[in-house]
């Protein structure tokens, strides 16, 4: 089966138009969870098929694409995701997330902040911020429609009472507009901030729960807390190894077995640029 | 040190190389075709084509090889392939009373019109491993063969349905859902259950079943019948104005006849399972319909009984194997930045903790 054998970005114009029309609803109505019909895609659920699929229906010729994972550019999946497209849709690609036209990322969001004109696909493993709460989807959905969101709140409360702080980490829950609760994807909750009024739009795909949600650009996203419990981005702390930022969020790398340990910036593109020219 | 925990596209590379030289294996032994494959894997054949749910023996099999003979891997790579193909209509619904039966048992009838006509099963073989293999390329006998009857097969539910001893089947004309084409939604019909079910994981279904006869959800299964045999596709051309046979798809189906003693609403009679899955697959549409039956307990007014098998939103969202392979392995990628996350907070809990303890001691 050769490249040529399939549509531009692979899918077929009506799939893309079916999946454009769930986008656009969703930007209609941000943090509110589509339903679409997604599409068995050649990787595996669970394997960035949602943001694969948005992607493929927004990707036109001219744009410019970059792909990461973890924040990096080189990592297995984002690797493979770029050749896919690159394969299939012929688009440039890029490291440079200020070039970028549209940035599919899993787990992430670029530490360089981004501008009006691009778009940000996350991939979504369980896009229910309730699903842990409440495994009834017919049940989930009713509690968004009449905006019950008790549970949450006693969860929230539940983790304070126990741990003395809200024991989430990643996929922090947020309130888009006021409205609807919304599962930001599995992003440590230092990257929570940055979906708050983003000139960027915001897209959100899950393939195997057939779901998608949109944060139009400047839309008011709160990261949910208690007044005595406020919210905070946290990152390890420590300087990077690499680049010494001190405001970027760090993966850290076991270097021997003696608890030798060293912090170095996720996201690659943005490490590579505060170096010092070699 | 930094470079060896990130990717990069050279070990990508060459892990693809080395998958395409061991998938072929010692290249002193010959490879397998895909015609050797569809012939004398028939069975791992129909499996692919039936949770992949595409009927292609050819496709399939050429995926059973590319997949090494993983057959979850070999249906994931014909649903990717299905996915782009444009679906250009419906066919009519396929006649299997008029199937040319290789196989139609009953367990519920000694004899009945059409008979019993075993066909090719290991039901009656000692499961005795031939360790003699058949050297070189003996022929195989050929099977004796019967002039083939003309007698008409009619479903053995037809023949309980005429003393009013089993539920109706009503026919229905509603347009059929495509699960493939849009969004799971639950409560689900009938036929969308159906369809999920007939593209399931077959070792999920047959445990999902198998619980409902150790009790969690029991329904009382006797197999009515099963049948195995090709069947004539037919699509109403609207050019034409009549239907053209398109082609031919071999089925097994499966009806059970469940015991049922009635309930507030229904009267006491016997009750249906369905199934049905593309080519000889005998265990997953009897799977199928135990399952099916399990389902229905809501319509029929019967308890729930918290069984497994009983909740539609349990087995619809986790019988697909796709679906589940991917989300299972996907466990596998990176997820550093996550875990770096869950080890600050863990640190910082448990600072706050022996800070708390040093302040508490004397």
């Amino acid at each position: 089966m050769t490249a040529a054998a399939y549509n531009f970005a692979y899918l077929d114009e009506q799939t893309k138009r079916m999946i454009r029309r769930a986008i656009l609803k969703g930007i209609a109505v941000p943090g509110y969870q589509v339903p679409f019909a997604s599409r068995e895609m050649p990787m595996p659920y669970g394997w960035g098929t949602g943001g694969v699929q948005v992607t493929a229906a927004c990707l036109t010729p001219e744009d410019v694409l970059k792909v990461i994972d973890q924040g990096a550019d080189d990592t297995t999946n984002a690797v493979s995701i770029r050749r896919f497209f690159q394969r299939t849709a012929g688009v440039a690609v890029t490291e440079d997330t200020g070039t970028a036209t549209l940035i599919q990322t899993r787990h992430r969001i670029p530490e360089t902040p981004l501008a009006e004109g691009q778009i940000l696909v996350f991939q979504v493993p369980i896009p229910e911020p309730l699903r842990f709460l409440e495994p009834r989807e017919p049940e989930t959905r009713r509690m968004h429609a009449l905006e019950d969101y008790g549970l949450m709140q006693v969860k929230l409360y539940e983790d304070i009472a126990r741990h003395g702080a809200i024991a989430t980490s990643y996929a922090y829950p947020v309130r888009v507009e006021g409205r609807y609760v919304m599962d930001p994807s599995p992003i440590p909750k230092f990257d929570n901030p940055k979906l708050a009024d983003s000139p960027a739009i915001q897209l959100f795909g899950a393939g195997r729960e057939q779901r998608i949600y949109a944060l139009p650009p400047y839309t008011a996203v709160v990261s949910l807390d208690f007044d005595d419990h406020p919210f905070a981005a946290t990152r390890a702390d420590h300087p990077c190894h690499l680049c010494g930022a001190t405001d970027s969020y760090l993966d850290e790398v076991i270097v021997d077995d003696q608890g030798g340990r060293m912090f170095v910036c996720s996201d690659t593109d943005h490490c590579r640029k505060q170096r010092p020219a070699p | 040190m930094y470079v060896a925990v990130k990717g990069g596209e050279r070990a990508i590379e060459n892990a693809h190389a080395f998958l395409a030289e061991v998938r072929r294996g010692d290249p002193a032994v010959p490879e397998l075709s895909v015609a050797q494959i569809r012939e004398q894997l028939a069975l791992a054949v129909n499996r692919v084509m039936a949770e992949g749910s595409l009927y292609d023996p050819d496709l399939a099999a050429l995926a059973i090889r590319q997949a090494r003979g993983d057959l979850i891997e070999a249906v994931f790579l014909i649903r990717a392939y299905r996915t782009t193909i444009p679906r250009f209509g419906v066919s009519r619904p396929v006649e299997t009373a008029a199937m040319a039966c290789l196989r139609r048992i009953s367990a519920t009838f000694k004899d009945l019109p059409g008979g019993q006509v075993l066909g090719p099963t290991f039901d009656y073989s000692h499961r005795l491993l031939d360790v003699a293999p058949a050297c070189g390329d003996a022929p195989v006998p050929p099977a004796p063969q019967a002039a083939p009857g003309d007698a008409p097969m009619p479903h053995v539910t037809g023949l309980l349905d005429r003393d009013g001893l089993i539920e109706p089947a009503l026919p229905d004309d509603t347009a059929p859902p495509d699960l493939t084409r849009e969004p799971l939604a639950l409560p689900a019909a009938r036929a969308l259950r159906l369809q999920a079910l007939a593209r399931a994981d077959e070792g999920f279904l047959l445990s999902l079943a198998y619980s409902t006869q150790r009790g969690y959800g029991r329904t009382h299964a006797f197999v009515g019948e099963l049948r195995i045999g090709p069947v004539a596709v037919e699509m109403e051309i609207p050019e034409l104005g009549f239907a053209v046979e398109i082609g031919e798809v071999e089925l097994t189906e499966c009806e059970t006849v469940n015991q049922f003693t009635g309930s507030r609403s229904e009267p006491a009679q016997f009750t249906r399972g369905y199934g049905l899955v593309f080519g000889q697959t005998e265990r997953k549409a009897i799977a199928m319909a135990l399952v099916d039956r399990a389902l229905r307990w809501r319509e029929l007014g019967e308890d729930d009984t918290g069984a497994p098998a009983q909740d539609e939103e349990f087995v619809l969202s986790h019988c697909d194997n796709i679906q589940a392979t991917g989300f299972l392995e996907h466990i596998k990628l990176p997820h550093y930045v996550d875990f770096q996350a869950e080890l600050e907070l863990i640190r910082r809990l448990r600072a706050e903790a022996q800070a708390r303890a040093a302040e508490a001691a004397p």
